[in-house]
């Protein structure tokens, strides 16, 4: 199915959670009210015409100093009938919660770990929240813009051989 | 033999679980990958993989850096294929910019790639045999590992680290005698993987090691998001080289292989085979190879021949500017991925219009592969769980980043 006919198909059965559509570079982009991400996944997922049966890639992107919220990107793939979609959900840095997609696709599971740990986005629903790269003592979402790049944590190496 | 039953009757056996540690430091773990294992006797009751240990930050990194600089942070993802983490990442860019680069750094690409699908597939063979107790053969893949290490070398300077793809081509053309020594490697190489298959595919040890063992569904591999020869030894055929094919994969005639049980040994099956395809891709490619530019004429986004900057005004702005400011893509966001040795590769770039990527990410095979393991192995006995790792090929330098 080509961007137009998928884009209808999801608008067709979700007129009211689509925010809007968008293609770049051939790629289509569905941004979705967050609450109704597990919804329009499953159905994703479920359609024999669409059939998203393969969740490629789930990430966040940090834009809260230019629009105020993190954005929480899924990029799902159809093996059967080869073809891809973006979805995104606008997560509000106050409240930074997206229910999860784990029970849709099992793969989703190490992917919201890792989007929990390095932008601090809370997946309601999830089966085992943890951290999953950075050490259990380590504090704050490194990916975050605001986080430095040197990091904050205290370095021992320096604090060892460095005492000036 | 005198079997004594009422010591069994008499004496209720109690079962204690254990918890081991396997890693971060241990052989067969490819890296330092922790896996926390609770047996029930030599029966795994549960596996725990805890990762992270080799977490440098790569996509923060990388926010940091312009487009050009991005390229050696990608060599030290999965750092026993660079060619094809270079490739993603090229091609993620080139499609964010909407270019098309000259034929014949695309078959370049196509050549060098191939060339690291084998060279990856050989130390995984190497070392998976070695895990399982045959050591000769690693001892062989080592030997042929070793003449693609010399031509990647010839072309990059380096063994490992290559960093010779660039956005727009490749940093620069094929050396004299490229043509030659790749020309004999591959006739040599499928007389030797003949010899590799002498030593393993119907050898009864090696069979009771891996057949039935590590068993995963085509659902489940689809529903756990596996992908290159891992997915396929399951059966599913899905290889993106053809389905969406890049840098011009739907010019070379090559069969995807697949496994039927998804057990270890189908994903052994489907490795050697895929080394014979790949052979095939570089024969086919060494063919065709067209003459021309090997990286795109575009001010802004290669650099211009080195003469021409030495010599004419405009080439030297265009030069000064691009290692200055780098190059500046239109906002927007492109994911784009390529089928590397280990599965789909996978590189997200959100562009805010500036030298630098606003946001990238990286959508690394191994990582997803392993999420599948303790699917793979619990049930399963303990020897199974190192079998089961290194059918899955992973490396942990793109599952931590």
């Amino acid at each position: 199915m080509d961007n137009e006919a998928i884009t209808a198909a999801i608008k067709n059965e979700f007129s009211e959670a689509i925010l809007s559509t968008g293609v770049f570079r051939n790629e289509l982009t569905c941004y979705l009210k967050k609450e109704d991400i597990a919804k329009v996944a499953a159905f994703l997922k479920e359609n024999k015409e669409l059939d998203f049966d393969y969740l490629s890639d789930l990430c966040g992107v940090d834009r809260i100093e230019t629009d105020g919220y993190f954005e929480v990107v899924y990029h799902l793939y159809s093996i059967t009938r080869n073809h891809r979609i973006r979805l995104k959900v606008l997560v509000p840095s106050n409240e930074p919660c997206v229910p999860t997609v784990t029970n849709i696709w099992k793969t989703a599971n190490w992917h919201e770990r890792e989007t929990y740990d390095m932008f601090g986005i809370k997946f309601d629903g999830h089966p085992d929240l943890r951290k999953i790269l950075t050490p259990e003592d380590f504090d704050g979402h490194p990916l975050r813009k605001g986080y430095p790049l040197d990091g904050r944590q205290p370095s021992t190496l320096k604090d060892v051989y460095r005492k000036d | 033999m005198v079997t004594d039953s009422s010591i069994t009757a008499a004496s209720p056996t109690t079962t204690h679980l254990m918890t081991i540690n396997m890693g971060p430091q241990h052989p067969s773990t490819h890296g330092v990958l922790r896996l926390l294992l609770e047996l029930d006797g030599e029966v795994i009751v549960k596996a725990e993989p805890h990762i992270g240990f080799l977490h440098r930050g790569v996509e923060k990194l990388a926010e940091y850096r312009t487009y050009h600089q991005c390229i050696p942070l990608t060599d030290r993802l999965d750092y026993v294929a660079p060619f094809s983490n270079n490739l993603a990442y090229a091609i993620a860019v080139e499609k964010l910019l909407g270019i098309e680069i000259p034929e014949r750094a695309q078959h370049i690409r196509v050549i060098l790639c191939e060339l690291t699908r084998i060279s990856s597939h050989l130390l995984w063979l190497a070392t998976h045999a070695l895990d399982i107790g045959a050591m000769s053969v690693f001892f062989y893949c080592f030997r042929e590992r070793e003449a693609i290490s010399d031509i990647f070398e010839m072309v990059s300077g380096a063994r490992m680290n290559l960093s010779y793809i660039r956005v727009g081509g490749v940093s620069r053309d094929l050396p004299g005698g490229f043509l030659e020594k790749t020309r004999t490697f591959v006739m040599e190489f499928p007389s030797r993987l003949n010899e590799y298959e002498t030593l393993l595919t119907t050898n009864p040890i090696w069979k009771k090691r891996t057949v039935d063992v590590g068993i995963i569904s085509a659902e489940d591999a689809v529903d756990y998001g596996l992908s290159g020869p891992s997915l396929r030894g399951s059966g599913v055929n899905w290889d993106i080289r053809k389905a969406e094919p890049y840098s011009g994969y739907d010019k070379y005639h090559f069969t995807v292989p697949l496994g039927k049980n998804g057990d270890v040994y189908d994903r052994y099956c489907v490795r050697i085979e895929e080394m014979r395809q790949s052979n095939s891709i570089v024969h086919q490619a060494l063919n065709i190879l067209p003459t021309g530019d090997f990286i795109a004429q575009m001010p802004g986004v290669a650099l211009p021949p080195k003469e021409d900057v030495e010599t004419k005004m405009e080439a030297m702005i265009h030069h000064f500017k691009l290692v200055l400011d780098g190059i500046r893509p239109p906002k927007g966001e492109v994911y784009a991925s390529v089928e590397a040795p280990k599965g789909e590769l996978g590189f997200y770039i959100v562009s805010d219009g500036s030298g630098r990527p606003y946001r990238l990410k990286i959508r690394p095979p191994s990582f997803v592969n392993l999420e599948a393991l303790p699917k793979m192995v619990e049930g399963r006995l303990l020897p199974d769980v190192v079998a089961t790792i290194g059918s899955l090929d992973i490396v942990l330098g793109e599952i931590d980043r």
